[in-house]
């Protein structure tokens, strides 16, 4: 089992949400979050006085996958989020050694 | 008494519309200060509003405006007593002096208001209230009698202030400049980054500002006639102008036309065009408007070149401004507009009236900045303006006002807040 975490540009989480639901992925956990990466936030001018942003509004997703199906949902959330520029963000994969369905008490797999 | 309906209908209506301005004040400088910051701003211009509505009525309106003295008024209408008798000089006014009393006093409520621009997000709350009672008592009362009232030395001198660019602005802008050299930076100014925490609120206060303007200005002609209409006119032109050259001046200089210069070019117009708006032309007011948004849009870099913490560049946009508009007037007051004015330069005047305008403006800058560095030692040393290291950095409104403006608050900083109950 796997967890995928993609961090991808906020106004991208419609067309990554659709492409994992046509996809058949049925839950994810979505989360506002903010950093920065190669795109190095950017510059506000107030006044005149120069004001370097480091931290860019992103948006975390997360889904618990079973592990054959790791590379096709990351490819989904890839070709779905991407626009090609600079900051389009990350997906990366960490192993889940635990899964519980807190209303069935179902264990592993048969959580996701 | 020969009181005029439409004239005193027109007052009443003005003062009021000159009270809201100090809530837009409140907004315009609390969108640009953090938002550990905000509640402590919108505090300190409201209790000014309590103070000074207190102290007007209580003995200050008679310090400004009543007697023959040529420094200072006396104590003949303390408490409004006698306020049925017109002041002298003001016999010819056709509205009740009751009616003046109220409309100058949202003047002298805005007056210190101002400074609290400069001054942001470091003093104590409670020595600001008793700040700005002993200033509006020991500078704005002499600064309003010298100028306003027809037996004040600048009045008689022929100096023009149509509504308070030198006892208003330059007063004002004085008094910030003498306050941030007592008290000193913000902690982490400027290296540390002191972004506005809301954009919106500061155009919310300027539309607010602006509106009320035409309250300070038009009504500034104490009757409803020819004289306020200029004034309304002009404050209105000269603003639109002055918008428009910052909004410029920034484009050419930083690359963007932004929200925040928008609005300051609008405060500088409105600062300048004060004290001429029922003097000049209203192509006069063109004039005047664009170099107000042009120059105060440069002088907001003066406080890094000299270090001073000017915060919300109250030095840059209301002494500048106001000094620029009360010099203007030399070169621009036009008899056409105003009949009880004087030409100037421009209108075959002469210098004369330069003159008149540049003593004004060095006697209340002079005076202000005098007076309030000294009294600002004087409170710093005693009492002491200044918050805590530990309560700058947790922020005016948790450690003044056991408030927070956002549940978001606690994360720009690490402070106490906490989001249980601890008392029930």
């Amino acid at each position: 089992m796997k967890l995928i975490t993609a961090i991808i540009k906020p106004f991208k989480l419609d067309d990554v949400k659709t492409a994992l639901n046509a996809a058949g992925i049925t839950g994810m956990t979505v989360s506002e979050a903010s950093g920065f990466g190669r795109q190095r936030g950017h510059t506000e001018v107030y006044r005149g006085a120069e004001y370097t942003v480091d931290l860019v509004p992103k948006v975390r997703l997360e889904v618990l996958v079973d592990t054959g199906d790791v590379e096709s949902v990351i490819d989904t959330i890839v070709k779905a989020a991407s626009t090609g520029s600079i900051g389009d963000g990350k997906v990366w994969a960490t192993t889940v050694d635990h899964i519980v369905r807190v209303r069935t008490g179902e264990r592993g797999v048969d959580a996701i | 008494m020969n009181y005029n309906s439409g004239d005193t209908a027109w007052i009443i209506v003005a003062a009021a519309m000159v009270l809201l301005m100090t809530p837009g004040l409140a907004f315009f400088y609390g969108g640009m200060v953090r938002g550990k910051n905000v509640l402590g701003m919108l505090a300190q211009n409201f209790v000014t509003m309590g103070v000074v509505s207190v102290l007007w009525i209580t003995g200050v309106y008679s310090l400004a405006f009543s007697g023959k003295g040529k420094w200072i008024g006396d104590f003949h209408q303390f408490g409004l007593n006698h306020i049925w008798q017109q002041g002298t000089g003001f016999e010819t006014l056709t509205i009740p002096p009751l009616v003046f009393c109220a409309f100058q006093l949202m003047f002298a409520i805005i007056t210190p208001a101002l400074i609290t621009g400069a001054t942001a997000d470091r003093l104590k709350f409670g020595a600001w209230t008793l700040f700005s009672a002993i200033w509006l008592v020991v500078v704005y009362a002499p600064v309003a009698h010298w100028v306003f009232s027809p037996s004040g030395w600048l009045f008689k001198l022929g100096a023009l202030d149509f509504a308070g660019g030198t006892v208003v602005h330059a007063n004002a802008g004085a008094a910030a400049l003498a306050v941030i050299l007592v008290i000193g930076k913000r902690k982490g100014w400027p290296k540390e980054r002191m972004r506005p925490h809301n954009v919106p609120f500061v155009l919310l206060g300027t539309g607010l500002l602006w509106f009320g303007w035409f309250g300070f200005n038009a009504g500034s002609a104490l009757a409803a006639n020819t004289t306020s209409a200029f004034a309304f006119v002009n404050t209105n032109t000269a603003t639109g102008a002055a918008l428009l050259a910052w909004i410029l001046t920034e484009k050419i200089r930083d690359g963007h036309a932004t929200t925040l210069g928008a609005a300051s070019g609008a405060v500088a117009g409105l600062v300048a065009i004060t004290p001429a708006c029922g003097f000049v032309s209203p192509m006069g007011s063109i004039a005047i408007g664009f170099a107000a948004g042009v120059v105060c849009a440069l002088a907001t870099g003066l406080k890094t070149k000299f270090g001073y913490d000017d915060a919300l560049d109250v030095v840059g946009v209301h002494l500048i401004g106001g000094i620029l508009g009360a010099l203007t007037i030399g070169l621009f007051a036009t008899k056409m507009t105003n009949s009880a004015g004087t030409n100037g330069f421009f209108y075959k005047g002469g210098w004369t009236l330069m003159g008149h305008q540049a003593v004004a403006v060095l006697a209340v800058v002079a005076y202000s900045f005098i007076a309030t560095y000294i009294l600002a030692q004087i409170l710093d040393k005693t009492i002491g303006l200044r918050v805590s290291e530990e309560d700058e950095s947790i922020g005016l409104d948790l450690s003044q006002h056991a408030e927070t403006a956002y549940e978001t608050a606690s994360y720009s900083d690490g402070s106490r807040f906490t989001s249980s109950f601890t008392k029930a």
